[in-house]
C-alpha cells in the first residue's frame, strides 16, 4: 500500500493549489491524482483570456494560468499521476485508485482534499423535449472538440443558457466561421460576468434573448432546428410566442454541477444549494481529514477564486496533518437570507484562530444599490454598499475575528441583502 | 447472396429468432435498416419481464407471454444479460380499484400465472416505505421481472452470428420479389439477398413489410410512449416494478428500478400518424411526472437524466399475429409484438421455430451449436482484486473513460471489436454504458469519438451518434 501524507483528488486549479499550499505549509508526502492526460483541468480547453486578473494582476489564457502552477509543481516533490481516477474513499481515509501503469492502487493517506471540479447540467436535465438528434451538446462538449481535438461542433448554432462557458463559445465558434443565430436565456437576466457579454455578444451582434427558451428540438439525424419561445414572470413558455429557428447544433450552457459522486459515497454532507460539501472556514468536511475547495465545494464565477479558497483547503489540511490545530467542535452556522442563495463555508469554528473568516456568497436575482449586511442575534455586525449584485458574480466579505467571539454553539450568522 | 431464411427486423424478437433457428443448419440472414440492432421498439420500453395476467384469456398475448416469462431468467442467465427477478405490485387507490385487483388476480390464474397474491396496505407500506400513503392494498407478481432490452436483443443477435448467421446492417428493405421458388429481398441501396423463407419481425413496419408481397392484412397504429430516466442516487426509492390500474390505453404509468439501479417511470401512451416520430413532449411528459407522483408522492423529479419515447406496434386484432401469410406461406408474419413483447419474445422464438418446422419440414440440427457468445467484460461490478488481476493482464482497462459510470477504455475497444461491432457512439452507450450516466456524455462522449475513431480507422469527422447522417462534429477549426 502507498503511504502519503495528502492526496489531492484533481489537478485543475484548485488542486494544484491546495497541493502547493500544503507543500508551503510544510507537508512532506503528496500525491495529486488526475483523471485526464495532464495537470490543469479544465483550464487546458479554455484558450480565451480573462484568467488571472486577480490573483497575477495580468490577463493570462486559461492554459497559461494553469501552466504557472505546473511549473511550481514541478519544481517540488509532490507526486502526480495523472490519467487516474479515484474510485473511492474509505472510511479511514484509503484512496482507492487506478490507472494503466501502476494498476490498481491503494493508497493510505492522512488527509484529503478533494478537488474533482464541476460538470455541466445535461439537456436531460432541463428536459427539452423533441427528436434526439445528434448536435445537442454542451458548451463545455463543444469547446473540448474545438480546443483540444481541432473538430468544430457545428455550423449554425443556438445558445441555450448564457452562463460564461456559452458566451465563450459563442465567440469562438464565430470566430471559427460558424454562424451563431443567438443565445436564450431563461432568466431575465444573464448568468454569465457582463465582460463576458460585452466581449463575446455584443462585440459579434449575437442577439442575446433574455426570458427565452428552447422548448423543442427537430430533426432526425442532426438537429434541424429548434423552437423558442418566450417565458412568463414564472418561467413557463408563452404559447403563442414560438419561433422556429433553423441550425445544426444546440448548444447548452444551463448551470454546473459540483461533481461529488467520490464525497457521498464517503458520507460527506452535501449543501442542497451548492451541491458541494459543507465545510468549515478551513474547508474541512464533516469527515474528519477531508477538505473540499474548487468547483466541486460550490461553483466559482473566477479561477482566481478557486485558487485563493484552496490555499485555505491546502493549509487546513497541513494544519490537520501536523496535528497543530485542534478543529474546534464549537462551530457555529452562517446562512444566506432576503436574496443571498448561499454562503460559503457553512460553518465557522470558534477557535483561538486570530484570522479573519472570509464568506463567499451568491445572490438570488439581481440587485443594484444595495446593502449587504451581515447580522448575528438581530446585531448588524457588517454592512456594505453595492452599487450592483448579480447572480453570475460571486461576492464576499471578510468577518473579523472579533466579531466571531460572544457566540453560542450553533447560532446563526445571517447574510442578507437590503434594498 | 442466397439463405435459406431472411429475417426482417433485428429488434428483440428478430434476434431471438434468429438465434433460435441458427441451431439447425441452414442459412440465415438477419436485415437490419439501421446501424444497429435493437434500434427501433427494443431500446426504448419499459424493459420489464411481466407476470402475464394484463393480456385476455386464450389469446396469443396471454399464452407466449407466461411461457416467455418463465425462459426469460435462464435465457439471460445463458447469454449474460442483466435480468432482476423483483416482482411487480399493481397498486389500487379505491375500493373500485382493489376490485379491478381482484378481476387482474382471476384473469392472471385463468394465464397460469404462478405465484400471484393480493396484499393489503400494511403489507404493501412495509415492502414499499415510499408509496403514496392512499394506496390500499396491490395485486403482488412474483414471476414479475426487469432486464436490460437491447443488451438480450445484441446478445441474442450475437450468439446467431456465432453460429453462422449473417447481419446485415443499414439495409433498408424496400422492394421484395418471389419467383415461386425464393423471395429477391431488395434495400434501397441498390443490394439484395435471395431467400426461400422471409420471417418479418420489422416492427412497426411490418405491415409495410408484408404489404412488399401483396399481403395487407396487417394493421397497425403507432402508440408512441415517452419515459423519463432519473439518476441512480434515487436508487432504492422502489423495490418492486410499480403499476397503476391499467386502462383502455395500456397498463398506464409505471415507475420502476433499471437494472442498472436507474429509476425508469412511463409510459404515457398516445396514437400518433406515421411510424418515426419518437419525439417527446412537454404536455406527456408532464403527464408521466403527475402520475409518477401520484405513485410515489416523494420521487424527486428534478433527477431525471434523460427523457425518450418509443412506439409500440399496436395492432387492431388486439393480438399478436404470428402465422404465415394468406398471400405466401413462405412469408411469415411475426407482427403487432407490442407489450407483452418483451416478456414473449423467447417463446415468441420457439413458437416461430415450431411455424419453420411444420413449413420447411425437418432441419438438420448443427453439430456444434453455442449456446451463448462471450460475455463483456464489465469493469463498475467488479470486486478490487477482480479489476486489479484485470489491469494487470490489460492496462487498458485501467483508464476511467466515462467516470459517471465507471466505464474503462478496455471495454469501449471491445465493444469496438466484438462479434457485432459498435459502429457508433450510441452503439458504445449501449454496449458498455459509457455516456448513459447522469453527465450524459459531456465529458466521456469526444474521448468515446476519438476511440471510435481510432479503432475502427475512420476520420473523426465520419463518426456518428447513430449513423446515416447523425454526425458528431461538423468540420476542423481553422
Amino acid at each position: 500500500m502507498l503511504k502519503y501524507d495528502l492526496v489531492v483528488v484533481g489537478g485543475g486549479p484548485a488542486g494544484m493549489a491546495a497541493a502547493l499550499k500544503a507543500k508551503e505549509c510544510g507537508v512532506e508526502k503528496i500525491l495529486i491524482c488526475e483523471r485526464d492526460e495532464t495537470l490543469g483541468g479544465i483550464l487546458e480547453q479554455c484558450i480565451h483570456t480573462g484568467f488571472g486578473l486577480h490573483y497575477f494582476g495580468e490577463e493570462l489564457s486559461g492554459p497559461e494560468y494553469a501552466a504557472r502552477f505546473i511549473e511550481q509543481i514541478e519544481q517540488t516533490d509532490i507526486d502526480v499521476k495523472v490519467n487516474t481516477m479515484v474510485l473511492d474513499i474509505t472510511t479511514n481515509n484509503d484512496v482507492i485508485a487506478i490507472n494503466k501503469d501502476d494498476g490498481l492502487m491503494e493508497i493510505s493517506s492522512t488527509a484529503i482534499v478533494l478537488a474533482m471540479g464541476c460538470r455541466e447540467r445535461p439537456r436531460g436535465a432541463i428536459s427539452i423535449p423533441g427528436t434526439r438528434p445528434a448536435g445537442v451538446m454542451t458548451a463545455g462538449t463543444a469547446q473540448r472538440y474545438a480546443n483540444i481535438q481541432g473538430y468544430l461542433a457545428g455550423k449554425e448554432v443556438v445558445i441555450l443558457g448564457s452562463g460564461d462557458i456559452g458566451l465563450i463559445m459563442a465567440r469562438r465558434m464565430t470566430l471559427e466561421g460558424a454562424k451563431v443565430k443567438m443565445v436564450c436565456e431563461l432568466m431575465p437576466y444573464s448568468g454569465g460576468l457582463t465582460r463576458n457579454i460585452v466581449q463575446c455578444l455584443e462585440d459579434f451582434d449575437i442577439p442575446l434573448k433574455l426570458s427565452h427558451t428552447v422548448t423543442q428540438i427537430h430533426g432526425d439525424d442532426r438537429v434541424e432546428g429548434v423552437t423558442i419561445s418566450k417565458v412568463d414572470s414564472n418561467l413557463k413558455p408563452i404559447p403563442g410566442t414560438e419561433e422556429y429557428v433553423p441550425c445544426d447544433t444546440l448548444m447548452l450552457s444551463v448551470g454546473l454541477l459540483p461533481e461529488n459522486e467520490l464525497s457521498r459515497s464517503v458520507g460527506i454532507y452535501l449543501d442542497r444549494i451548492t451541491g458541494g460539501a459543507i465545510v468549515d472556514q478551513y474547508r474541512e468536511t464533516n469527515h474528519e481529514g477531508v477538505f473540499a475547495c474548487g468547483n466541486v465545494l460550490h461553483v466559482h464565477d473566477l479561477v482566481d477564486f478557486v485558487t485563493q479558497e484552496s490555499q485555505i483547503a491546502g493549509e487546513g489540511a497541513a494544519n490537520y496533518i501536523k496535528g497543530k490545530k485542534a478543529f474546534s467542535d464549537y462551530r457555529i452556522h452562517t446562512k444566506g437570507v432576503n436574496g443571498v442563495r448561499y454562503v460559503v463555508p457553512q460553518r465557522i469554528c470558534i477557535d483561538d484562530s486570530d484570522q479573519p473568516v472570509k464568506l463567499y456568497f451568491r445572490v438570488g436575482q439581481v440587485f443594484t444599490n444595495a446593502t449587504v449586511k451581515v447580522t448575528r442575534n438581530g446585531n448588524v455586525i457588517y454592512a456594505k454598499k453595492k452599487r450592483k449584485l448579480a447572480p453570475g458574480e460571486m461576492e464576499n466579505i471578510i468577518i473579523k475575528p472579533e466579531d466571531l467571539q460572544e457566540f453560542s454553539e450553533g447560532d446563526y450568522l445571517y447574510i442578507e441583502v437590503e434594498g | 447472396m442466397s439463405y435459406d431464411i431472411a429475417i426482417i427486423g433485428a429488434g428483440v424478437v428478430g434476434s431471438l429468432i434468429a438465434r433460435k433457428l441458427s441451431k439447425y443448419d441452414i442459412k440465415i440472414a438477419l436485415i437490419e435498416k439501421c446501424n444497429d440492432v435493437a434500434m427501433g421498439t427494443s431500446k426504448a420500453n419499459s424493459a420489464i419481464v411481466h407476470a402475464g395476467f394484463d393480456a385476455l384469456p386464450g389469446t396469443l398475448k396471454a399464452d407466449l407471454n407466461v411461457k416467455g416469462t418463465k425462459l426469460m431468467g435462464y435465457l439471460c442467465e445463458e447469454l449474460g444479460v442483466p435480468f432482476k427477478n423483483i416482482g411487480s405490485l399493481v397498486i389500487a387507490f379505491n375500493e373500485e380499484e382493489m376490485e379491478t385487483l381482484t378481476s387482474l388476480l382471476k384473469r392472471g390464474e385463468e394465464n397460469n400465472v404462478p405465484g400471484l397474491k393480493i396484499i393489503g396496505q400494511d403489507r404493501l407500506h412495509e415492502m414499499e416505505p415510499n408509496i403514496s400513503k392512499r394506496a390500499l392494498g396491490a395485486l403482488w407478481a412474483k414471476t414479475a421481472s426487469i432486464v436490460c432490452p437491447y443488451e438480450l436483443t445484441l446478445a441474442a443477435a450475437e450468439c446467431a452470428v456465432i453460429n453462422g448467421c449473417e447481419l446485415y446492417r443499414n439495409f433498408e428493405v424496400s422492394q421484395i420479389d418471389f419467383d415461386n421458388e425464393q423471395f429477391t429481398v431488395k434495400a434501397k441501396t441498390g443490394e439484395e439477398i435471395n431467400a426461400k423463407y422471409v420471417i418479418n419481425a420489422a416492427g412497426i413496419y411490418s405491415d409495410f413489410i408484408a404489404s412488399l408481397i401483396g399481403d395487407e392484412s396487417i394493421e397497425l397504429v403507432a402508440r408512441k410512449g415517452e419515459y423519463l430516466l432519473m439518476d441512480k442516487n434515487l436508487g432504492g426509492v422502489v423495490n418492486h416494478v410499480i403499476f397503476q390500474c391499467p386502462t383502455k390505453m395500456g397498463k398506464g404509468v409505471l415507475v420502476t428500478p433499471t437494472v442498472d439501479g436507474n429509476i425508469l417511470t412511463g409510459p404515457s401512451a398516445k396514437d400518433i400518424e406515421g411510424k418515426d416520430d419518437i419525439s417527446t413532449t412537454s404536455d406527456e411528459l408532464n403527464m408521466v411526472r403527475t402520475y409518477t407522483s401520484y405513485s410515489i408522492p416523494n420521487v424527486k423529479l428534478n433527477s431525471v437524466i434523460t427523457s425518450f419515447a418509443g412506439i409500440r406496434a399496436h395492432s387492431t386484432k388486439n393480438d399478436f399475429i404470428i402465422e404465415p401469410s394468406k398471400v405466401n406461406p413462405h412469408f411469415i408474419n411475426v407482427a403487432g409484438i407490442e407489450s407483452p413483447g418483451l416478456s414473449a419474445a423467447p417463446a415468441i422464438a420457439e413458437y416461430v421455430e415450431e411455424i419453420m418446422l411444420d413449413t420447411m419440414g425437418k432441419l438438420p440440427k448443427k453439430v456444434k451449436w453455442q449456446r451463448t457468445r462471450p460475455e463483456p467484460v464489465r469493469f463498475r461490478e467488479l470486486s478490487t482484486v477482480e479489476r486489479r488481476e484485470l489491469i494487470e493482464k490489460n492496462p487498458a482497462y485501467g483508464q476511467i473513460v466515462c467516470r459517471c459510470e465507471t466505464v474503462t477504455e478496455g471495454e469501449i475497444i471491445d465493444a469496438c471489436h466484438s462479434t457485432i461491432p459498435a459502429l457508433d457512439l450510441d452503439g458504445i452507450k449501449r454496449r458498455t454504458r459509457a455516456g448513459m450516466g447522469r453527465c450524459q456524455s459531456g465529458f466521456c462522449g469526444p474521448k468515446v469519438a476519438e476511440i471510435i475513431s481510432r479503432e475502427l480507422k475512420e476520420d473523426l469527422l465520419d463518426v456518428t451518434k447513430f449513423g446515416r447522417k447523425s454526425n458528431v462534429v461538423v468540420g476542423k477549426t481553422k
